[in-house]
């Protein structure tokens, strides 16, 4: 167990420029009374993930409210975080063939990683399922615990869920981003909303030449409308549907289509997906299929900023934080309607919906004649995130949490 | 100018949503969940939605209306839904009869759609609130439009929106502290018939500090005609 390090602080009141000086003196409002009160958070990956991104900017942030708080990291060998994928893909509806000997190996790593942990903080935080068993050694009744769980368990695999069940009703609480991805729990539920970092360098305003040199990089012709995906190389993120939308769309438009994510390299799969989506191309020098590396956060920043139009055409979802990282960049967004999307994208106020391929295109195709229209969802769009998604608000949301917790005991 | 005996307080807010265990796939069942729901679930498909969503000014009102409208795909239903208007009610009681009424009679007119599936589910969620004092009060018209202009949107919603439901007179905070503790009747009436169905949280504040600028000026006008 290791206890994260934040190399680059960014102070609370460089956010009140994209939020307010109204919204920043309220964050500070409610976080006196929690002044000097401790907080543990507990995932399992100091880098990449999305968890560890919104942690590396709560956690300074609640730090500067004058919260004492923790980031720990769960340390574990190749055997746990080998059952614990494949937890989590079970989670998500994936096949698996529950062996006794993962449960032990699971339950065996939470024990080790208690006896190393601080678990006396008034608050404690739970991230997913890897650590979830340290709930057993919690010291009966002697502060809060909280599981968040940032994946979607509406359809999980049994056999994970019920060996899950031993733990989470023991928590005092769980979270989820969705309402859709929660369980029938004897404990209260709560949704947080994941969040971007309007400072981060996935987000912040860029430079137009450094975006015009992303583009040449490419080869991508920044003068004709750029239709753009961000995702993995991932069957569930559809690029061969995309593809054919994008067909069905240049019948009517010059236009190119860039695919731009990472995957490709590190998984097996993803490598397969990348030949599918190269092969349905056909060499079509308009689109272009980009292996980016897995963290290339100012490049996917500069694709998102020169697109005309972003696409997350996926089959499913979790939250899907791509289509708030293109609408924080005032983006016409067209998406389908499933996971956490719906919730980002309010048909016909901040992006459009689409439920197949054909649709897909016909929206996309509408966005491109009506730019007027386009302008306008981008701008809901980006509101829809100042409001709502944005770090600062998922701060606020922990905050709230801690001051009922604590007035409740 | 005037001194209030009594300062305006401002308070900030801040919700939990909590998610409920009721959901709905079709109308029928959307009217069950609206019969037995908690107040704090109301609450937080009315007036809270109204605050997270108030960036959008054309056609969004409440959660049941746009869910009506965009899975359940009953446009009219959904008209109605989003017809009610929060500020004609000072309790969740009488908002949640009205909701009722709308759905039932709507069921009663279109039978056919009542048990049709949606195509996502309505999940009915609470709204947990914290409220605590901003550490700003006002005695004076000045001063109310400093602190007017300094709080956070979900303040200006707390008191200019939700405050209904607490005085349970059909006012917000704003006007009422103008009228009973600076007299200033006028502007208080004005400020109230602000609509916040067609301005944002931050169009709304701003019209209303125009108004208190008119104000003030009148103020230093007849403090010095000259």
């Amino acid at each position: 167990m290791s206890t994260m390090q934040i190399p680059a602080k960014v102070p609370l009141d460089d956010y009140t420029s994209v939020i307010g000086a109204g919204e920043v003196a309220e964050l500070r409002t409610l976080a006196r009374p929690l002044a000097g009160r401790s907080v543990v958070m507990i995932n399992s990956t100091a880098v990449g993930g999305g968890v560890a991104e919104i942690l590396n900017r709560l956690v300074p942030l609640a730090e500067e409210l004058g919260i004492n708080i923790r980031w720990e990291v769960m340390t574990g060998g190749e055997d746990f975080f080998e059952v614990t994928k494949a937890f989590h893909n079970a989670l998500h509806g994936a096949p698996y063939h529950p062996e006794p000997r993962h449960f032990e190996i699971f339950r065996a790593y939470n024990e080790k990683n208690a006896r190393r942990l601080p678990l006396d903080a008034e608050f404690m935080v739970i991230h997913d399922p890897q650590p979830a068993g340290l709930i057993s050694y919690r010291e009966k009744n002697a502060n809060h615990w909280v599981w968040r769980c940032h994946i979607d368990l509406s359809h999980p695999h049994p056999a994970v869920w019920n060996f899950l069940e031993n733990y989470v009703p023991n928590y005092d609480a769980a979270i989820f981003s969705s309402p859709e991805f929660a369980k029938q729990l004897p404990i209260p539920q709560y949704l947080f909303h994941p969040a971007i970092d309007p400072l981060s360098e996935k987000n912040r305003d860029l430079p137009p030449e450094f975006i015009l040199d992303v583009l040449a990089r490419y080869g991508i012709d920044h003068l004709r409308p750029i239709l753009t995906q961000i995702s993995r190389f991932d069957r569930l993120k559809d690029p061969v549907g995309v593809i054919r939308a994008y067909r069905i769309v240049r019948r009517y438009f010059d236009c190119q289509l860039v695919l731009a994510g990472g995957g490709a390299s590190d998984d097996p799969e993803g490598a397969t997906v990348l030949k599918e989506a190269q092969h349905a191309a056909e060499d079509d020098p308009d689109i272009k299929l980009l292996e980016l590396p897995a963290w290339a956060p100012l490049e996917v920043n500069a694709l998102q900023r020169a697109s005309t139009i972003v696409i997350q055409k996926s089959l499913r979802e979790g939250f899907g934080l791509t289509v708030s990282e293109a609408l924080w960049k005032k983006k016409p967004v067209v998406a389908s309607a499933v996971g956490g999307i719906p919730t980002q994208i309010i048909h016909k106020h901040t992006g459009l919906l689409a439920h197949s391929i054909e649709g897909t295109a016909y929206q996309i195709r509408f966005l491109l004649s009506h730019p007027d229209i386009a302008a306008r969802l981008g701008e809901r769009g980006h509101e829809h995130v100042k409001e709502n998604f944005l770090i600062t608000q998922n701060l606020k949301r922990y905050l709230t949490l801690f001051l009922k917790m604590g007035k409740s005991s | 100018m005037n001194v209030a005996e009594t300062p305006f307080e401002f308070f900030t807010v801040a919700y939990l949503t909590r998610i409920g265990n009721q959901s709905a796939g079709n109308l029928e069942e959307l009217l069950t969940g609206l019969e037995h729901c908690s107040d704090a679930s109301i609450f937080h498909h009315t007036y809270q939605t109204l605050s997270s969503h108030h960036f959008l000014t054309e056609g969004f009102s409440n959660d049941f209306a746009q869910w009506a409208l965009a899975e359940a795909n009953r446009d009219a239903l959904a008209e109605q839904f989003a017809a009610l208007d929060i500020r004609d009610y000072t309790s969740i009681a009488a908002l949640r009869t009205d909701l009722c009424r709308v759905l039932r009679d709507f069921i009663t007119a279109f039978p056919q759609f009542s048990r049709q599936e949606a195509l996502d589910r309505f999940y009915f969620c609470e709204s947990l609130e914290v409220t605590m004092p901003f550490s700003l009060t006002a005695s004076n018209l000045d001063e109310f439009r400093d602190g007017v202009a300094t709080i956070s949107h979900a303040s200006f919603h707390f008191h200019f929106v939700t405050s209904r439901l607490r005085l349970q007179f059909r006012t917000n905070d704003f006007s009422h502290w103008l009228a009973g503790s600076l007299g200033l009747d006028s502007l208080a009436e004005t400020i109230n018939h602000i609509d916040i169905y067609t301005n944002t949280l931050d169009s709304a504040r701003a019209k209303m500090l125009r108004l208190v600028d008119r104000e003030r000026r009148k103020h230093e006008h007849d403090a010095n005609p000259s």
